[in-house]
């Protein structure tokens, strides 16, 4: 085995992810060039994760921009939500209105029948 | 924090304009991390609360709210890096204010891991984009590869061969081998 042939592997068990196959480990236990690069990989995720800790400064304005962004996306809902409740009440009167009308002229050829049968 | 998203779930905008404002440093760090540019990050944060605003109510609790932000930051970072058609290459050094959790140890320890991640952070910023969104949210944000993959709109698996290759970068790059060492790729 060789060392390049380890390369991907060690980079993938580097966060203790995953596990290196026995040839593998036995190769770097017996290889210094190897377990260097385990040692750098190792200093290279403790760097990483240091990074979670540094916070940029962002630049003046980006808050108010988001805030004013939320506020005006905040709006445009509120006005939907009225249109769409006009649209929904709208609507509804027209559904009534149709139910309405069909009863009346249920009731009023009901009304003629009878009448046509009484004569 | 739990309570300004109980509240914020439940509709109070005050309450998310309160978890932006303890957030957005955060979610600002990590939109310029992935895209490596301060206006592409200002537009991939205005985008990520935008959209958190909007889905909040599907946010189910059982993530950290941190998590969940940054899987969306995650994601307008990718949409917003498929639509950028040029490469940018700025330092990160100038917008950089580093806080430093143990300030009383070692001043030569300090300065080599100082210099350890400013060496790390040029490296990071040669990586190309698809590779350094993928290391930075799983070795400085541990996220998980499946979320990794979801956001990013990729494979599991091709997730993993970018982590590793960024990996292998990147340490080419902090620890550059001696003349007449062979290099694993």
């Amino acid at each position: 085995m060789q060392c390049e042939d380890l390369s991907e592997a060690l980079a993938a068990t580097a966060d203790g992810d995953g596990h290196l196959a026995r040839a593998e480990r036995r190769h770097v236990e017996r290889c210094l060039r190897c377990q260097a690069e385990v040692v750098q990989y190792r200093k290279l995720l403790r760097a990483m994760r240091t990074l979670r800790t540094d916070v940029l400064e962002p630049a003046p304005g980006l808050l108010a921009e988001i805030l004013a962004n939320l506020e005006e996306a905040g709006e445009r809902h509120a006005v939907r939500s009225v249109l769409s409740g006009r649209r929904i009440a709208y609507l509804g009167g027209l559904a009534a209105a149709t139910a309405a009308g069909a009863a009346g002229a249920i009731v009023f050829a009901t009304r003629t029948r009878r009448a046509r049968l009484a004569g | 924090m739990a309570e300004l998203v109980a509240s914020a779930r439940d509709g109070d905008r005050q309450a998310f304009d309160e978890l932006v404002r303890v957030t957005h440093a955060d979610t600002y760090t990590l939109a310029f991390r992935l895209t490596g540019d301060e206006e592409d990050a200002r537009d991939v944060v205005q985008e990520a609360y935008f959209r958190a605003y909007r889905g909040l109510r599907r946010f189910r609790g059982d993530a950290q709210f941190s998590t969940w932000l940054y899987r969306i930051t995650a994601n307008c970072a990718a949409t917003h890096l498929g639509r950028r058609t040029r490469h940018r290459h700025d330092g990160l050094d100038q917008a950089d204010a580093v806080a430093d959790p143990h300030p009383d140890r070692d001043p030569q320890l300090r300065a080599d891991a100082d210099d350890l991640r400013g060496r790390l952070r040029s490296a990071l910023d040669e990586l190309p984009a698809r590779l350094r969104a993928v290391v930075v949210l799983r070795d400085v944000y541990d996220l998980p590869h499946e979320a990794i993959a979801a956001e990013l709109g990729i494979s599991e698996s091709a997730a993993k061969v970018r982590l590793h290759r960024a990996r292998n970068k990147l340490r080419d790059q902090l620890f550059p081998r001696r003349a007449g060492e062979s290099r694993a790729v």
